[in-house]
């Protein structure tokens, strides 16, 4: 196991060195002069200006011009966003606690409802039950997240009443502790089920596939003649089994909801990354769109990695290949 | 062909690609009205002269959602052509070549393939600026690679077949091998495939165009959408009818797929 994890790290630092790299050369081959995207479309004081051309050595030849940047990466520093008078770093810092409450509900409710989902219509074959679940989860994968979002407005904020639309708290609301977190619990619910859907589509549907296959093997079988209860056949056999592809699709799919959550979070005014996101290309504010761009590519690279560590765990055959 | 028609999937979904479609090519045809043309009459509920209702500036929406079907169509079968042609170059070449070339073309196809293509695609677009063409080449740039990893990975199984081993035999050069002997055994796969890059294509220029980085010239989906979302409160229609058609079209399409998949191929898929 101890082999099978120094080699994922390893294949991780080059993945990431390349991330990082592509990064670089989208802010130097982008159309005009590279100092407009470190520095934004925002008018900057002239001295700034100078400055940045200076830290990133931007007449220098581009070899020069990689190791700076490398070296301001490595030292923390991602830019200053004029637009919004703060380095880009501590705006980042901010919004990111909201963008990571809203995925990992979303995924947490995605994740146990779609695998419940899916053995259930796996163990119903062919019945009502697995024909409803497959349709829905076709129609699921098919609506757009922030039009979902737009529905649900519609329906339980401005029809029904029952819940807020915008934000992640009451305006002007002075709670603290409990009531500032059940606050924050009432305005979650709308955004974090539209955020779901779609990836609770995927996941009912590949844990579906999965286990109707498990289900015809032999060991299931055998399981069940020497007459093991039917949960315990379900939990303990099959689905151990059938997690693999899950998981997988689980955690290689950590992007997908992150792409989501930026529309998501523009449609209910969430203050995360997405919404910063959106606010920042209508600002033309290039420092804040490649950090985005740099911090949401690193993400997805330790969640794959994380998500072959647990493959390995989970599978044997994984890790010794 | 016939196998395609009675299948009820593949039918059923290709009735509604061609009703949208036939709208897209007869726009000026079905639009009761112009869909930029603006009037008094804002914020009128569907059935008072505006089937569908109108919008903020008192344009027709039954108007815009025909029109908005050309953006969406357009954008989403060229990229996928597009994303399927350089799919099926480097997963051809990767998969015959093989080796560390094969090994570090499939590595990068599946880290692209995990990383947030809609995060990625708007800001792409916000720097290099957007455009019709620009968004197309930016969506097909990101959704080569599952063609390439299904084509590579039936390149591999057919690289051993009889047939090409005996044009190998026969003398023919790789070049000639790939185009004329396995290529068009990869084909119904890569079709298939194309079929559920074209829903995803649209559902990406859809959240493009709800960002504002859509092509401003035309008439999109999502940008209706974008408009709809200050009026959310006044207006329902002017959010409903868009994502209707972006839903229908996406699930058509991928429906489409998943029944070309059980036709084409002889396993019985689930």
């Amino acid at each position: 196991m101890l082999t099978y994890i120094l080699r994922r790290l390893l294949l991780a630092i080059p993945l990431m060195l390349a991330v990082v790299i592509c990064n670089f050369l989208l802010i130097t081959f982008a159309p005009g002069d590279p100092v407009t995207l470190l520095v934004g479309d925002y008018p900057a004081p002239e001295e700034y200006v100078r400055q940045v051309r200076a830290e990133y050595g931007l007449d220098q030849p581009i070899p020069v011009r990689l190791a700076s940047y490398l070296g301001q990466l490595a030292v923390g520093n991602l830019g200053y966003s004029f637009a919004n008078r703060v380095p880009v770093f501590q705006l980042i810092t901010q919004r990111v606690g909201a963008t990571l409450l809203l995925t990992l509900t979303a995924l947490t409710l995605s994740s146990i409802v779609g695998v419940l989902l899916g053995v259930i219509a796996a163990r119903q074959h062919n019945k009502p039950i697995d024909l409803v679940a497959s349709a829905g989860a076709l129609v699921g994968y098919a609506i757009p997240e922030f039009w979902l979002g737009q529905l649900f407005i519609l329906l339980f904020a401005v029809g029904l009443g029952w819940l807020p639309s915008q934000g992640m708290r009451s305006s002007r609301s002075v709670a603290t502790g409990w009531a500032d977190l059940s606050d924050v619990a009432w305005h979650l619910v709308l955004p974090a089920f539209a955020l779901s859907l779609r990836y609770l589509a995927l996941i009912t549907r590949i844990t579906r596939v999965a286990m109707i296959e498990v289900l015809s093997s032999d060991y299931i079988r055998t399981a069940r003649a020497k007459g093991a209860r039917e949960r315990s056949v379900l939990l303990m056999h099959a689905l151990r089994n059938a997690a693999a592809p899950v998981v997988t699709v689980i955690g290689y799919n950590l992007g997908f909801v992150l792409a989501g959550s930026a529309l998501v979070e523009t449609v209910y005014s969430w203050p995360g990354i997405g919404r910063l996101l959106f606010e920042s290309i209508g600002k033309r504010d290039y420092p804040v769109l490649t950090a985005i761009l740099l911090m949401v590519s690193l993400t997805v690279v330790i969640a794959n990695l994380i998500t072959d560590l647990v493959q390995g765990w989970l599978d044997p055959r994984v890790r010794n290949a | 062909m016939r196998n395609l028609i009675q299948n009820p999937r593949a039918f059923g979904s290709f009735m509604v690609i061609a009703f949208f479609l036939l709208m897209a090519f007869a726009a000026p045809l079905l639009a009761p009205f112009d869909p930029f043309l603006g009037g008094s009459n804002s914020l009128q509920p569907p059935g008072s002269g505006f089937l569908l209702g109108s919008d903020h500036l008192g344009r027709d929406v039954l108007s815009q959602v025909i029109y908005g079907s050309r953006a969406s169509l357009l954008v989403g079968l060229l990229a996928a052509f597009s994303a399927s042609a350089i799919g099926l170059s480097v997963g051809s070449v990767s998969g015959y070549l093989g080796g560390w070339f094969d090994n570090i073309v499939m590595r990068v196809a599946e880290f692209f393939q995990t990383l947030p293509r809609f995060v990625l695609a708007a800001i792409i677009v916000a720097v290099f600026g957007g455009g019709l063409f620009k968004i197309i080449i930016v969506i097909a740039l990101l959704g080569w690679m599952q063609t390439a990893r299904v084509v590579r990975s039936q390149v591999l199984r057919l690289h051993d077949a009889a047939f090409v081993e005996a044009a190998t035999q026969l003398g023919a050069s790789q070049f000639r091998i790939l185009r004329t002997h396995i290529v068009p055994n990869v084909m119904a796969s890569v079709i298939v495939t194309a079929s559920l890059d074209i829903a995803a294509a649209i559902l990406l220029e859809g959240g493009l165009s709800f960002f504002g980085l859509g092509d401003a010239n035309l008439i999109s989906w999502g940008g209706m959408l974008n408009q709809a979302q200050p009026y959310i409160r006044q207006a329902w229609w002017m959010a409903f009818f868009p994502g209707m058609a972006i839903t229908l079209v996406v699930l058509a399409f991928n429906l489409f797929g998943d029944g070309l998949n059980e036709v084409l191929s002889p396993r019985k898929h689930d």
